[in-house]
């Protein structure tokens, strides 16, 4: 767990959704049942967030409360509860360097070292409010490692040189490509695919089969797993049949119990 | 090698356009409505016979879980929730589907609420997943508008598909867990039973299945159950999407053959172990939950459920991360306590206390700063997290830690030893002075 707390300071009295995220609001509130309207409490949280500057202050909160007629302290609870929602201000660009162990394998704690070099300790806003980061969890690209996050894209592939570069870039607002940082298409390997070759897979040529398999007759499934006998249930009876062991000479241990 | 022919996810690297028309091409939306009118039971079985088991770490058996939904639609609708939260350390499959291949997820999810009776799904996206998230939604509604869901459709099922997000916990990769952060909650996990099949998503029959067995079902369907049953050992049947990352010389996602030897799969894909195969130190073969199998017992083993489970660890979501001699295992498995440490939801107190101790442990025992006896005193600990947590978090935060325990308590000892060693006087002084 995370100990998150809020920054009343900063957040001001106020918030309003900007009004071209309206439609987005309406995008994600029809998605849930009319009686179900909380479910669109994240993804307002969200772009609460994106119109507050990378930042949930807390009359934001108070605000995707009341459209979505919670009780505030139901939205609190999740905003300090999911880390992507973040309680103090940051810079317009926001690294989030991924450090678990696929990333620090290849190199993570190299690029720690060059942002807090360049820009400061974590979630320090540098002085043109351009520029913060902070070390997060996992972020899904392992293969990609070591990476980080910039607002809504990913860098992969990076060296402390080229992570180096990008900050330097993102300082003086020179237009950046995301995506791997090294000659490699996606998370393909390193040099060029060697799967994936044949032109037949994309051609149309898959669809030439017009009948499914298994078909006419749904084929014999495998055994079911056998349903455990139900056990019968307890009656508070002993056993009525006779024993058949009798012509035994030694009587068994259940013979002298009945 | 598992030839072109046989590949699923024929835009795994995204070289090919994802769009509706190019996914067609490739094979998508084919013969769709054929397996619809089939009807649950046709679907049901053939998945099963296919032996697919769920790609999202657990290996359940995937058409054996659709099975449990209720046999009629009765006053509450019926659910299918994709588990897209893909956070798992190590695992990056799902993402290549989203953003590459999204057509395939949409048809499989429509055939699999056809076969659990349900006329919505709900995608649950991880969401620092920002972009394969619009990749998702252009996809949807490329098929909302080619008529291919929605009411009145061409393929005869009503079927709405909605995406949605999360907002950056591991936790919420957890089914139960999941369904409350979907419902607008915390993501803490529920206690099962009910299982969602009987009340999921706002009390309704729900089934969550991991984007990955989605996405296959429809080329299980259209290519027969035999085709897939035909990969891999017996009870670990099909081809599966690994993501090999680590001290490889070439990391990257490919989709294999199940089974195939961990020699090969490195070999053919990844360019070899970074400084050769007698450089191998240890392998977490799927994903973070799972405990480490040292060189020696992975080079040639299978890469399946049943092998790896009989070397005490698992397949998981077979994301291999593979560690070269030069690693400090100690601090890998540290960092991993800490991952568990942020990410324990906070609800059951063996995890999460149990999480923060562990961590703080290792990362002293990074530095050799413990008492050996300390060692043992670790592995009672994550003995008394696992199982008696309300989901497998507290387990998955005590594998790694046993794993490493089990094969490499050697090198906790001579930390211990080596930091010891010059300061066993000063220690003692250090003790006389406090007393």
């Amino acid at each position: 767990m995370a100990l998150r707390r809020f920054d009343l300071e900063a957040g001001g009295d106020s918030f309003s959704f900007k009004p071209e995220t309206e439609e987005k609001v309406a995008f994600w509130r029809a998605k849930y049942p009319a009686d179900k309207q909380r479910s669109a409490v994240i993804p307002m949280l969200w772009l609460a967030q994106k119109d507050n500057n990378g930042w949930l202050s807390e009359p934001a909160m108070r605000e995707v409360a009341d459209r979505l007629e919670m009780p505030y302290i139901r939205v609190y609870e999740v905003a300090t509860f999911y880390t992507m929602f973040r309680l103090q201000p940051v810079g317009k660009f926001h690294i989030q360097l991924c450090g678990t162990t696929p990333c620090q394998l290849r190199g993570a704690e190299g690029l720690k070292e060059v942002c807090t070099r360049e820009i400061g300790k974590q979630m320090y806003v540098t002085d043109d409010k351009r520029l913060s980061w902070e070390e997060v969890e996992c972020l899904g690209a392992c293969v990609n490692a070591p990476m980080v996050q910039i607002n809504d894209d990913y860098y992969e592939d990076l060296t402390p040189e080229t992570l180096s570069q990008i900050i330097g870039r993102l300082r003086n607002g020179v237009e950046l490509t995301p995506g791997p940082q090294i000659d490699r298409v996606n998370s393909a390997p390193e040099g060029g695919n060697i799967t994936l070759t044949e032109p037949a897979l994309f051609d149309g040529s898959r669809n030439s089969v017009s009948v499914l398999p298994n078909l006419p007759e749904p084929p014999p499934a495998p055994e079911p797993p056998p349903e455990p006998e139900p056990t019968p249930e307890a009656t508070g009876q002993p056993d009525k049949s006779a024993p058949t062991n009798t012509d035994r000479e030694e009587p068994s241990s259940k013979d002298i119990k009945e | 090698m598992l030839q072109d022919k046989d590949r699923i996810f024929t835009n795994l690297y995204g070289l090919h356009s994802p769009d509706l028309d190019a996914a067609k091409k490739r094979g998508a939306w084919h013969l769709t409505r054929e397996m619809l009118e089939q009807g649950p039971d046709w679907i049901c079985n053939q998945i099963k016979a296919s032996g697919l088991r769920g790609r999202g770490g657990a290996g359940f058996p995937t058409g054996l879980k659709w099975t449990f939904m209720p046999k009629e639609v009765r006053d509450r609708p019926h659910y299918l929730v994709v588990n897209a939260d893909e956070s798992e350390p190590g695992t990056c499959k799902d993402r290549e589907i989203l953003r590459h291949d999204p057509h395939l997820l949409i048809e499989g999810c429509m055939v699999a609420s056809r076969a659990m009776r349900a006329h919505v799904c709900y995608v649950y996206i991880r969401g620092e997943y920002i972009n394969e998230r619009h990749a998702l939604e252009k996809a949807v509604k490329e098929a909302y508008e080619a008529k291919l869901i929605g009411k009145d459709n061409v393929n005869g099922w009503d079927f709405d598909l909605y995406v949605h997000h999360g907002a950056g916990a591991y936790i919420c990769g957890e089914e139960t867990a999941l369904l409350e952060s979907l419902e607008g909650k915390k993501g803490q996990p529920r206690l099962k039973p009910p299982f969602p099949a009987n009340a999921g998503l706002y009390g309704c029959p729900t089934t969550v299945n991991n984007v990955e067995s989605i996405a296959v079902a429809p080329t299980i369907l259209r290519r027969g159950a035999q085709w897939f049953a035909g990969f891999g050992r017996p009870n670990n049947a099909g081809t599966k999407l690994f993501c090999i990352s680590g001290h490889v010389n070439k990391p990257c996602n490919v989709e294999e053959e199940m089974s195939i030897t961990f020699r090969d799969l490195i070999e053919t894909h990844c360019g070899g172990i970074r400084g050769g195969w007698e450089n191998l130190k240890a392998v977490i073969p799927g994903g973070s939950s799972v405990p480490m199998v040292p060189a020696e017992q992975i080079m040639d083993a299978y890469m399946d459920f049943d092998t790896l489970r009989d070397l005490k660890s698992g397949l998981g979501t077979a994301a291999v991360i593979v560690m070269d001699k030069q690693t400090d295992l100690i601090r890998a498995i540290a960092r991993l306590a800490y991952f568990y440490k942020h990410e324990s939801c906070g609800q059951c107190t063996p995890c999460r206390e149990g999480t923060g101790w562990m961590w703080r442990v290792l990362e002293r025992m990074v530095r050799g700063e413990a008492e050996h006896d300390e060692i043992d005193t670790l592995l009672d600990v994550t003995k008394q997290v696992e199982g008696h947590t309300i989901c497998a978090l507290g387990d998955a935060a005590a594998w790694p830690i046993q794993g490493l325990i089990r094969h490499f308590r050697h090198e906790i000892e001579d930390r211990i030893t080596q930091y010891r060693l010059p300061r066993a006087m000063v220690q003692g002084a250090v003790v006389t002075a406090a007393e």
